[in-house]
């Protein structure tokens, strides 16, 4: 009897596989992983998203930068992602070694571990994955043995908290630096060079790099830092991030790997553009992405079709900041229609502004009965809209909401934050009042025997955390109890409406938004709270049932920091911010030029409306050379 | 026109859940650039049904999934589409036509037969190779089965067809039926248990060898495919 192949040749054996929840989490092996001869190969490059298998491999950042290693010919890259809380018990108590998910083969063995940093409370994550791969938690006991840790996205545009941890940060787009990078590592190994020749020889001679144990902080009495300086020579003082100016000639994944599994993100993903031209005060990403670059159409139409064959997925969405700015989007959703109507593939339109193309869109792609609008507000005032620099009036939101409602529409999705820089009751009690009058106006749109079933009104609201690079990078954030109380108001407010019963409102919890906080803004000395609450046992921090803020507030007692120090605090312009050193293009007087203006509640005009010098423009290309002669 | 068609399952792939292997043909099948009906709606998704479910970490010789379609050009064609776009793990078998009166491969289900063997390769089934007369000749075999309700005694003896020891293997063919269906490893462990031998969880792995349906006037058992037809 001829029985099938079911020899083990795992990482994991059958034994742990069966008693784990998800078994294929583990395995590797999916459709597009790319398998490679590992003795012609001069570097191996395990590339990890510090969170659970379905988060990572919904994340598009490591789906190319896993394709452009992949097609470098002496490079294999493969992928690791954090063991759920059951295998990280298992691998602890059997001594098993982290592996990387194609080769199955311990990480510790490999060149580089490259890790992607897309949140602040995946941090104790970074410190489970050098713990289970066998490598020193601190780059500063490691030795020639154990892999080069870098790390990526961002959250390396403040670095500080988790420095100790890491060889080396990549700052900016990966696409550009990375094979002078990897010839230098091969470059120096063939000399006989070790890690110490190689970080600092990167840190001199690739652009982008930042090798943390090259530079030294002096810290103030108050705390702030006194000064932040590179301790050898041609160790650069500021480092650049790193850009692609032109995005249809570096690699995209025309191929992505489809998992077994269901992920977060099940779909092929379509970036139609980096950057935002919006400027909203609160919004990381609008400044550190800058500028806006766009994809050619013609190459755009290409991937998707090489996409949808070569994965069989069944949706497609399309990424960027704001799909809404790119000039060319109603072609582009013209092909995607008709491509997608053939192949009976979905389309999925997120951060699209509602109006009335999107919604004649979003009709012809979804059903409308099924669906809900969804609106970014952010604050319920135009005063204080104005001071994030939100670009969304309330008669865009009810003329946009009126429109829905004729076209079918009856359920609205409101996003707010609270604890915004200037915010006043008045400001809470807009968010209740405009939930209040999207309500009314279905009912006044929307005659009686046309109307499919009540309105229904969802509003969440977040709490407001600065982020460096942002005008609100100096701005003091709310503490826990004064969250709670803004959410409390909140939720008073709604339930003082006349349509209240048509309005359901929900928040975040206000723990892990301080803790957040600390983290956005941290210092050097931050880490050591984070390895204490690591010690502590905290771990899966993003996730609500694993979050533990009493080990946490231990950690910082234990290292003798005040939280407070970080968050609540208001920062003055002369400040030495920890993030400094870092330049991404948009220049610190430009910052502040907005947090001033942001407190006298003036608008700034978008990108493409009136350059404003914040300093994207030094990239050469992009939004700020649309117009002929370049920036205004 | 329907189609069915038989794959194998094993390797790494026997880590695969059900549904998850149902999401992952109809990725195949997108791939394959096979003429799939959909259904009507906003979101359209294909005609497929699959025979039996198979538990994680088992591996099958015989796995059965019918589809609708358009237009084809020939079993040949379609088989080598299919194949194509499977990993290992995966080998598609047959593809045959069946009728349109046809029931469809999860109704048709009345048995399933089953392999059991050691991982450990030193050890064999051939040493309780005496007890299996003895096993079947019990009137009785009762096992705990979690229901709604709590926990009920249910007799196994009468769907298990057949039961004997092959090439070192357990090799039995039971009830696979939606009201009657027995879990291989049930059984595996009740002639252990049976037999007197003592087993660790996962001792052994479990290989399902074919799926079966009732046909003809006597009822007898019949593989899924062959209710099929070559084109």
């Amino acid at each position: 009897m001829q029985l099938p192949d079911f020899e083990n040749r795992l990482a994991l054996s059958d034994d742990i596989l069966m008693s784990v929840e998800k078994p294929a989490r583990y395995i590797g092996g999916e459709i597009n992983a790319v398998i490679k001869d590992k003795r012609r190969v001069a570097v191996r490059f395990a590339m990890c998203f510090p969170d659970v298998y379905e988060i990572g491999m919904s994340h598009l950042g490591i789906q190319i930068l896993y394709d452009m290693f992949n097609r470098y010919e002496d490079v294999w890259c493969e992928r690791v992602y954090s063991p759920w809380v059951d295998l990280d018990q298992i691998m602890r108590e059997r001594k098993i070694p982290l592996f990387a998910l194609e080769s199955q083969e311990p990480v510790r063995n490999f060149d580089f571990l490259g890790i992607t940093l897309q949140y602040e409370m995946c941090y104790t994550n970074i410190l489970q994955v050098l713990d289970l791969s066998g490598i020193p938690l601190l780059a500063a006991d490691r030795g020639e043995d154990v892999p080069i840790v870098i790390g990526g996205g961002p959250c390396a545009y403040d670095p500080e908290p988790i420095a100790p941890f890491f060889d080396l940060f990549y700052i900016g787009e990966g696409e550009t630096a990375y094979r002078q990078l990897l010839d230098l590592y091969k470059e120096n190994r063939a000399a006989g060079g070790g890690r110490q020749t190689f970080l600092l020889r990167a840190a001199r001679e690739v652009p982008g790099i930042y090798v943390p144990s090259l530079y030294a902080v002096a810290y103030h009495a108050d705390g702030t830092i006194a000064s932040f300086v590179p301790t050898q020579e041609g160790v650069p003082a500021v480092i650049r991030k790193e850009v692609v100016m032109d995005l249809d000639h570096v690699p995209y994944p025309a191929k992505p790997l489809v998992p077994y599994i269901k992920v977060t993100q099940d779909r092929v993903v379509l970036e139609i553009q980096r950057g935002c031209i919006r400027g909203c005060r609160f919004c990381q990403a609008g400044q550190i992405y800058r500028p806006v670059r766009e994809k050619s159409l013609e190459s755009l139409k290409e991937y998707a079709i090489a996409m949808l064959e070569q994965t069989g997925q069944e949706e497609i969405s399309l990424n960027s900041l704001s799909s809404s700015d790119y000039s060319r989007l109603e072609e582009l959703v013209d092909f995607l229609m008709e491509t997608c109507r053939e192949k009976k593939v979905n389309i999925s339109l997120p951060s699209l502004r509602i109006d009335a193309f999107s919604l004649d869109v979003m009709g012809k792609v979804q059903d409308v009965k099924k669906s809900s609008l969804t609106f970014a507000p952010e604050a319920g005032s135009q005063r204080l809209r104005n001071v994030i620099n939100k670009g969304l009036t309330e008669e865009d939101i009810l003329h946009g909401a009126a429109l829905a409602f004729e076209g079918g529409w009856s359920r609205v999705k409101l996003y707010f934050m609270l604890g915004l820089p200037t915010e006043t009751e008045e400001d809470i009690r807009g968010i209740a009042a405009l939930c209040n009058k999207i309500a009314a106006l279905y009912y006044e749109t929307v005659p009686k025997e046309k109307r499919n079933g009540p309105v229904q009104i969802v509003a969440s609201t977040s709490f407001f955390i600065p982020k460096p690079f942002t005008p609100f990078q100096w701005a003091g954030m709310c503490t826990k109890e004064q969250f709670l109380e803004k959410a409390a108001l909140t939720k008073q407010s709604v339930r003082e409406q006349l349509n209240q019963k048509r309005i359901k409102y929900n928040w975040h919890e206000a723990d892990v938004s301080v803790l957040e906080g600390v983290l956005a803004r941290g210092d050097r000395r931050v880490a050591d709270v984070i390895l204490a609450a690591y010690q502590k046992g905290c771990l899966y921090d993003a996730w609500g049932e694993h979050f533990q803020y009493e080990l946490w507030l231990e950690a910082f007692a234990q290292c003798g920091l005040d939280p407070a120090f970080y968050t609540t605090r208001e920062r003055r312009k002369d400040e030495i911010l920890p993030w400094d050193f870092l330049d991404c293009g948009v220049k610190k007087e430009f910052l502040w030029r907005e947090w001033e203006r942001a407190q006298r509640e003036e608008t700034t005009p978008n990108c493409r409306m009136e350059c404003q010098g914040c300093g994207a423009a030094r990239f050469g290309g992009g939004v700020c050379f649309e117009r002929k002669g370049g920036p205004v | 026109m329907k189609i069915r068609i038989k794959f194998s399952k094993y390797g790494p792939l026997r880590f695969i859940g059900h549904l998850d292997i149902m999401r992952f043909f109809q990725k195949v099948i997108r791939r394959a650039g096979i003429d799939v009906t959909y259904s009507a709606g906003f979101s359209p998704h294909q005609v497929m049904t699959f025979a039996a479910p198979l538990g994680v970490g088992l591996c099958s010789l015989g796995e059965y999934m019918d589809i609708e379609v358009n237009s084809q050009q020939g079993a040949e064609d379609m088989k080598r589409r299919l194949q194509n776009a499977c990993p290992y793990g995966i080998d598609i078998l047959s593809v045959k036509a069946l009728q349109k009166t046809a029931g469809n491969a999860m109704a048709s289900v009345a048995a399933a037969s089953y392999a059991a063997v050691f991982r450990d390769r030193s050890r064999s089934f051939d040493d309780y190779i005496g007890q299996c007369a003895a096993f079947l000749a019990r009137e009785e075999i009762l096992i705990r089965k979690e229901t709604k309700r709590g926990t009920a005694e249910v007799n196994i003896r009468p769907g298990i067809y057949s039961l004997g020891i092959e090439d070192g293997a357990l090799v039995f063919t039971v009830d696979a039926s939606s009201a009657g269906n027995i879990r291989p490893s049930v059984v595996t462990e009740q002639f252990l248990r049976f037999a007197g031998a003592s087993e660790q969880e996962n001792a052994f792995q479990i290989v399902r060898l074919e799926i079966y349906t009732r046909s003809g006037e006597e009822a007898g058992l019949i593989p899924l495919d062959e209710v099929g037809e070559a084109f």
